[in-house]
């Protein structure tokens, strides 16, 4: 068998994680309105504030999408989205506040199972707290008691607008206004329910904050929303990982992230991606539209953002940091991988505007199949941004003859003490490679799987240890049957 | 019984016929030289030992250790005790060499049924070959072959020889690049590994490394054919007469 059939065939595995869980919903009907937004708003018992918030972002959107004005230049393409024909809101029924794991659905729990989601002992044992999102509704969140004795406050979005309206108050939409885009102007009106972050002034968060994430009801686009702040000195990391089922439509994501950080503060916040990305004729598959930033407040803060995706039909993601504190430092780490006919327009932002800042892009894709890789990135420093500096290495690994790699690197220079340096290049998977490996007793398969793994290296290594693990096992996965 | 008999093989690249009927027969305990001038088919005969896809044998036949070995991927060849020592080592970005000589090593090992050697294991048996091939213990952690020098490469290639412990060492024109002290590095560590159950195949241009690498057997390949073969004796007059003195002659192909 040649390389080219056998990397098709590991190409040709298909989903691993496609099952649908039975689980009565709470559901709107079909469409978007104002009557709609309020509806959810009043479902979630929100106050006032978040009602009104909810009610101005659905009014742009609207003048948006009567406009036209989806983004249109991203280099993916799709169908027209008919967004009257989805339904905002779903929710497992639940009527009371749960305690324990035991009063959750046991179906829910048989899903959580399925994925492998530890949220019992090993979860436990492994240092993690889990804030668990199902299709929109936290069901169940531990470690609370611990974090919360440091004042660290971890919790669904939904608790966090009940418990700490000043916080939500404060800090929503500081970093992504709900003008920002047509995906995130639509978050903002009907977001769901996602995960808030709170550390406190000098607090070093003791664990890996994690979050799973999965779509479950169809038809039903899923629109989180995480807040994140470090107050000044603190230390916090992220973890966001996501497995859905297989669903024949497509099935829209449009998720906010926004990161706060203050004087001399961290946050780092890592993603592995694995939504369904259709099967191998580009069926289904989700749509992957995220707006993620981070705002660098303070001075020495530093922001740090680590993507692992492989999964979605289509991926429109630009993990971006606000360079506004003087010193402060951002980084984008990024694995993407197109196969089949997925397609990726990812690639991050960094906006210099304090002094002696810093940023790192290290973007690397992998095209199988029939995939489109593009890396769209912009760097750019502001005029009072003296002393800034940017390094930008962008790889892109090509496998087989009918994907694409892209790069759209975009550098905008306003203050003359800035260095910049760039680093591009563009290659084939070598036949040569796979031989010598092959020559010394090593699988063909695990030949592609160990040269892969060695292209993605310096991204990573900047994931938390077990999360790294798991980010390497989904790169083989993805990619079996495809290398030529 | 022979370690390896190839009988009459012809192979080509690209549809162009390069070996046009090799006669060879190599025994446990033997070193045979394969020389001949450039083009002359001594790679690809290296390449479709160990079985590179882009040749392809159209006639003949090669047993190896019993078996079939045109019936083997190359992972099952390298698995069955073959090794070949390449003339251009490539480079594996982000896989340290440690990393990638374990999982070969572990990888043979699995297939003949014997434990996988853990890294504490691992480390100690690796670093003594490399102190053989006089390698610095940072090769260890860096990428394989990813910045090495020519020679360093070539050392490593020897390495990874020492640590899987082959039946058949194919070295193909392990001289090329080298200078004469780290000609003379890789030769000790050749020559520490023949014993009288181990064959080699030596693939070289030039008489200069069988100075060091002293064969039982040398043949002239010209074009695509075993023209003469000989005691080392042989690889002298070639230094001496140049390779058109043996295309005069008639073919003599098996020792």
């Amino acid at each position: 068998m040649s390389t080219t059939d056998q990397i098709k065939d590991i190409a040709k595995q298909e989903y691993k994680w496609g099952f649908i869980t039975d689980v009565d919903e709470d559901r709107l009907p079909p469409g978007l309105n104002e009557d709609v937004v309020r509806a959810i708003s009043a479902k979630k018992e929100e106050p006032e504030f978040m009602t009104e918030w909810r009610l101005k972002s659905y009014r742009f959107w609207a003048t948006q999408e009567t406009s036209h004005a989806e983004p249109e230049w991203a280099n993916v393409k799709y169908p027209p989205i008919d967004y009257q024909g989805l339904s905002y809101y779903s929710a497992p029924k639940q009527k009371k506040q749960l305690s324990s794991l035991e009063e959750v659905d046991p179906e829910i729990l048989k899903t959580y199972a399925k994925l492998g989601i530890p949220l019992h002992e090993q979860k436990l044992l492994a240092g993690v707290a889990v804030d668990a999102v199902f299709d929109s509704v936290s069901v169940a969140t531990t470690f609370k008691a611990k974090l919360s004795e440091l004042g660290i406050i971890f919790c669904s979005f939904s608790e966090a607008v009940k418990n700490h309206p000043d916080l939500v108050k404060k800090y929503l939409g500081t970093v992504v206004p709900y003008t920002d885009n047509f995906f995130a102007a639509l978050n903002s009106a009907v977001f769901s329910d996602g995960s808030f972050v709170y550390v406190p002034k000098g607090v070093r968060c003791p664990m890996e904050l994690s979050t799973y994430f999965r779509i479950n009801a169809q038809n039903t686009g899923q629109f989180e929303r995480t807040l994140i702040i470090a107050d000044e000195g603190a230390y916090v990391s992220y973890l966001e990982g996501c497995t859905a089922p297989v669903r024949d439509e497509n099935q829209l994501h449009a998720a906010v992230v926004e990161l706060i950080a203050h004087d001399n503060a961290t946050i780092k916040y890592s993603t592995v991606q694995n939504w369904y990305p259709g099967d191998k004729e580009g069926k289904g598959g989700i749509y992957n539209f995220v707006t993620k930033r981070g705002k660098c407040l303070g001075k020495n803060s530093k922001i740090s953002w680590t993507q692992v995706e492989t999964g979605s039909a289509i991926t429109w993601k630009y993990p971006s940091c606000i360079l506004q504190g003087d010193n402060s430092v951002g980084e984008f780490y990024s694995v993407a991988l197109t196969n089949n006919y997925q397609q990726a327009d990812t690639g991050t932002k960094m906006i210099h505007i304090g002094k002696n800042t810093t940023s790192t892009i290290v973007s690397k894709g992998i095209s199988a199949g029939h995939g489109q890789n593009t890396y769209r990135g912009m760097v750019k420093i502001l005029k009072g941004a003296t002393g800034a500096r940017n390094y930008t290495q962008c790889d892109s690994l090509l496998i087989g003859d009918k994907c694409g790699a892209h790069t759209f690197p975009y550098i905008e220079v306003k203050n003359s003490t800035a260095r910049m340096e760039h680093e591009a290049s563009t290659s084939k998977i070598g036949e040569d490679q796979i031989f010598y490996l092959q020559q010394r007793g090593i699988s063909k398969e695990e030949a592609v799987a160990m040269i892969i793994n060695g292209f993605c290296k310096t991204v990573f290594r900047e994931l938390p240890m077990e999360f790294a693990v798991e980010a390497q096992k989904l790169l083989s996965i993805s990619l079996e049957g495809s290398v030529g | 019984m022979s370690l390896v008999e190839i009988k009459n093989l012809h192979a080509s690249v690209n549809s162009n016929e390069i070996l046009k009927g090799i006669n060879l027969t190599v025994n446990a305990g033997e070193v045979h030289s394969i020389m001949g001038p450039n083009g002359s088919g001594k790679s690809t005969l290296a390449g479709v030992l160990a079985r590179r896809e882009s040749y392809t044998v159209t006639q003949g036949s090669i047993t190896f250790n019993g078996k079939d070995l045109l019936q083997m991927k190359p992972e099952d060849a390298a698995c069955e005790g073959l090794f070949l020592a390449f003339q251009y080592p490539v480079e594996i970005p982000g896989i340290s060499n440690a990393y990638f000589l374990r999982a070969a090593l572990n990888a043979i090992r699995k297939s003949r049924g014997q434990e996988e050697l853990d890294a504490m294991d691992f480390l100690p048996l690796l670093r003594e070959k490399m102190r053989l091939l006089e390698m610095d213990e940072k090769f260890l952690n860096r990428p394989v072959n990813e910045g090495f020098s020519g020679g360093e490469k070539k050392r490593n290639e020897i390495v990874q020889m020492a640590v899987l412990e082959p039946k058949l060492c194919v070295l193909d024109e392990t001289d090329s690049g080298l200078d004469i002290d780290a000609l003379k590095i890789v030769a000790k560590g050749v020559n520490a590994m023949r014993n009288k159950d181990r064959a080699m195949i030596v693939v070289t241009h030039y008489q200069r490394l069988l100075d060091y690498i002293v064969p039982d057997y040398v043949h002239v390949l010209v074009n695509g054919k075993i023209v003469k073969s000989g005691g080392p004796e042989l690889a002298l007059e070639l230094e001496e007469k140049g390779y058109s003195w043996t295309e005069a002659e008639p073919a003599g192909a098996r020792r």
